[in-house]
């Protein structure tokens, strides 16, 4: 049963709770993407991507997603335990000894929902890719999305996993890039500036939709429906999705520096209260 | 001791090609990569008789391995093929989080290993990919002696659930293992028996072995070949039984004496039987342009050079 928006809107509010109070609980993890991408992966979880019941690694006869920027682990892991691939306790887990929520994402300890390990940059597109042609050779008329960091553009195998996917006409395909501008050591126009993505994707043959507002949940809908409705036309679908890096929190916004950082006891009480959420409950 | 015929030379990788078209015809779920290398890893049959099978990946590697890790969800069995250093050294961590720590059903199979790639040169000739490969959790290592093996190798990984390396070369070698012989993975093969010292070979070295056995024999020296095809996981119960008997072991391979196949013995032989051991192996240096043969007897990787490793460690017993 899919969720109406105002439904969407509380359960983000819900999920930026479990990002904060998971990076707080072991003063270690990725608050900012996370925070940036919480409504994009609460609409393609609970009402975007058409899944199964329960949980196999094949996949087939369902749409999939593979996160390729793995250390917002955080937003896939609370979005994963609310979608119901395992429990919700489980999020206290994140980051502890023998747990299956490891610090990035990996499949090594049988956590349903996750079907590749990430975390270091740049792999995953060329995975979504191999999963999208082997939909195509089952002839398993289903979707493959993927998502990456701005920054994450900067891995060499990106390209020629861009390259690959036009040339083959893997239009099974949807990769989104969080477009927030930002990475570790500052601004990525100023790390290493990247000129116009939409550009470069459109001179490798993709197809371009382009979500301005990446927090707002209609506006998420609206561009990935879109989106949707572009795939098997023989190329494959790039989303650039504006997203705000530590969104939702006034002291995480407009700066990288939440990129890797947790926030101590009176950070998160200012947070938790910048997200009361009702109708939800914290893990 | 047994002796070998030579049934015809012929180039491991062409074991390859025929066990892909076997297992074409065979396994409905085996896809085959290649990074602009076809001719070379000896596809054309496969990608002729099975084109929506095959997938030309263009050069670049890195993408390859990340496009198999993905074909495996949903059920298919990639095998990878392009020449052992871009296997390995260009792709590592592509491997190991792709592949390895996700537990994919990936065969990675290499050719044009070692020295023998010859002319190329060292940018092409890499030394280091079984200490590459043997140290990722979980990776099966495989390096075969001649076209019958290789061929039966490729059949049997498929059957294997598990990423795989699986390393072959380019020159025509003797061939004279069993035609559609058994292969079975992790399982070291007795190729004759002896009673003064074992040797230990892989890959390209095995034959040359054999040969220096039969030199051996005729200086009065009993020697026991075993062919290690797999170098991990290893046969350590074979090679315990025979050092049992002969007390001494010489390693050869074609490859860097460190991380390869003689280590792996000697971790063996430390925790259980400490023996005295020599190694045939490239003395931890890069290679260089030549003829597979030149490169060979300049590196002391053949029959000579194991001979005279036997005639060292015999005196260390």
């Amino acid at each position: 049963m899919k969720r109406n928006t105002q439904q969407l809107q509380s359960l983000s509010i819900q999920v930026r709770r479990d990002i904060l109070r998971m990076v707080h609980a072991v003063n270690s993890g990725h608050p900012g993407g996370s925070l940036g991408c919480t409504e994009f992966l609460v609409a393609l979880y609970q009402n975007l991507m058409n899944r199964k019941e329960g949980f196999d690694m094949d996949g087939i006869g369902e749409d999939l997603f593979f996160l390729s920027n793995g250390h917002i682990s955080p937003v896939f892991y609370s979005v994963l335990a609310r979608s119901g691939y395992f429990p919700v306790s489980e999020l206290a887990t994140f980051r502890h000894i023998n747990s299956r929520l490891q610090g990035h994402p990996t499949t090594h300890e049988g956590l349903p929902g996750v079907r590749i390990a990430s975390g270091s940059l740049g792999q995953g597109m060329s995975v979504a890719i191999g999963a999208a042609q082997a939909k195509k050779l089952n002839n398993d008329n289903h979707i493959v999305y993927s998502l990456h960091g701005d920054g994450e553009l900067q891995e060499g195998q990106n390209w020629e996993a861009i390259m690959y996917a036009s040339a083959k006409k893997v239009d099974n395909l949807i990769s989104t890039i969080d477009l927030n501008g930002k990475q570790i050591d500052g601004a990525t126009d100023e790390v290493l500036p990247m000129g116009s993505i939409r550009a470069k994707f459109e001179a490798f043959d993709w197809d371009v939709v382009e979500i301005t507002k990446g927090n707002d949940i209609e506006a998420i809908i609206a561009g990935m429906t879109d989106a949707k409705s572009r795939t098997g036309k023989g190329k494959p679908v790039c989303v650039l999705l504006h997203t705000e890096m530590g969104n939702g929190v006034d002291y995480m916004m407009y700066s990288h520096a939440w990129h890797g950082k947790a926030p101590n006891d009176a950070q998160l009480e200012t947070a938790l209260m910048q997200n009361y959420c009702e109708g939800e409950s914290d893990y | 001791m047994k002796k070998y015929t030579n049934t015809g030379s012929k180039d491991t990788r062409s074991g390859y090609g025929a066990g892909m078209t076997e297992l074409g015809q065979k396994n409905e779920n085996v896809v085959a990569l290649c990074a602009d290398l076809i001719g070379s890893l000896k596809l054309d049959d496969f990608k002729k008789n099975h084109p929506e099978r095959f997938f030309q990946i263009g050069i670049a590697e890195a993408n390859m391995i990340g496009i198999a890790a993905g074909l495996t969800i949903g059920g298919k069995i990639p095998f990878t093929g392009t020449f052992a250093n871009f296997s390995t050294g260009r792709v590592y961590d592509q491997i190991r989080q792709s592949v390895a720590y996700s537990d994919k059903n990936v065969k990675i199979c290499a050719s044009h290993a070692g020295l023998t790639l010859g002319e190329d040169g060292a940018t092409h000739q890499i030394l280091e990919d079984i200490g590459l490969m043997k140290m990722l959790p979980g990776m099966t290592v495989i390096n075969t002696c001649d076209y019958n093996q290789t061929k039966a190798a490729t059949l049997a990984i498929a059957d294997h659930h598990g990423p795989v390396y699986l390393r072959f070369g380019r020159p025509v070698v003797p061939n004279f293992t069993p035609e559609n012989g058994a292969f079975k993975i992790g399982k070291a093969v007795l190729l004759s028996e002896g009673s003064d010292v074992t040797i230990i070979a892989t890959g390209h070295l095995v034959w040359e072995a054999l040969i220096a056995a039969e030199a051996l024999e005729e200086k009065g020296i009993s020697a026991e070949v075993i062919n290690i095809h797999t170098i991990k996981p290893l046969d350590e119960e074979a090679i315990l039984a025979s050092l049992a008997k002969t007390k001494c072991v010489v390693t050869a391979e074609e490859h860097n004496i460190l991380g390869g196949l003689g280590e792996s013995v000697a971790r063996v032989l430390s925790l259980n039987n400490p023996s005295p051991q020599e190694f045939v192996a490239v003395q931890d240096s890069f290679g260089e342009s030549g003829t597979p043969e030149q490169l060979m007897n300049k590196y002391n990787l053949n029959n000579q050079a194991i001979v005279e490793a036997v005639e060292r460690v015999m005196k260390r017993k």
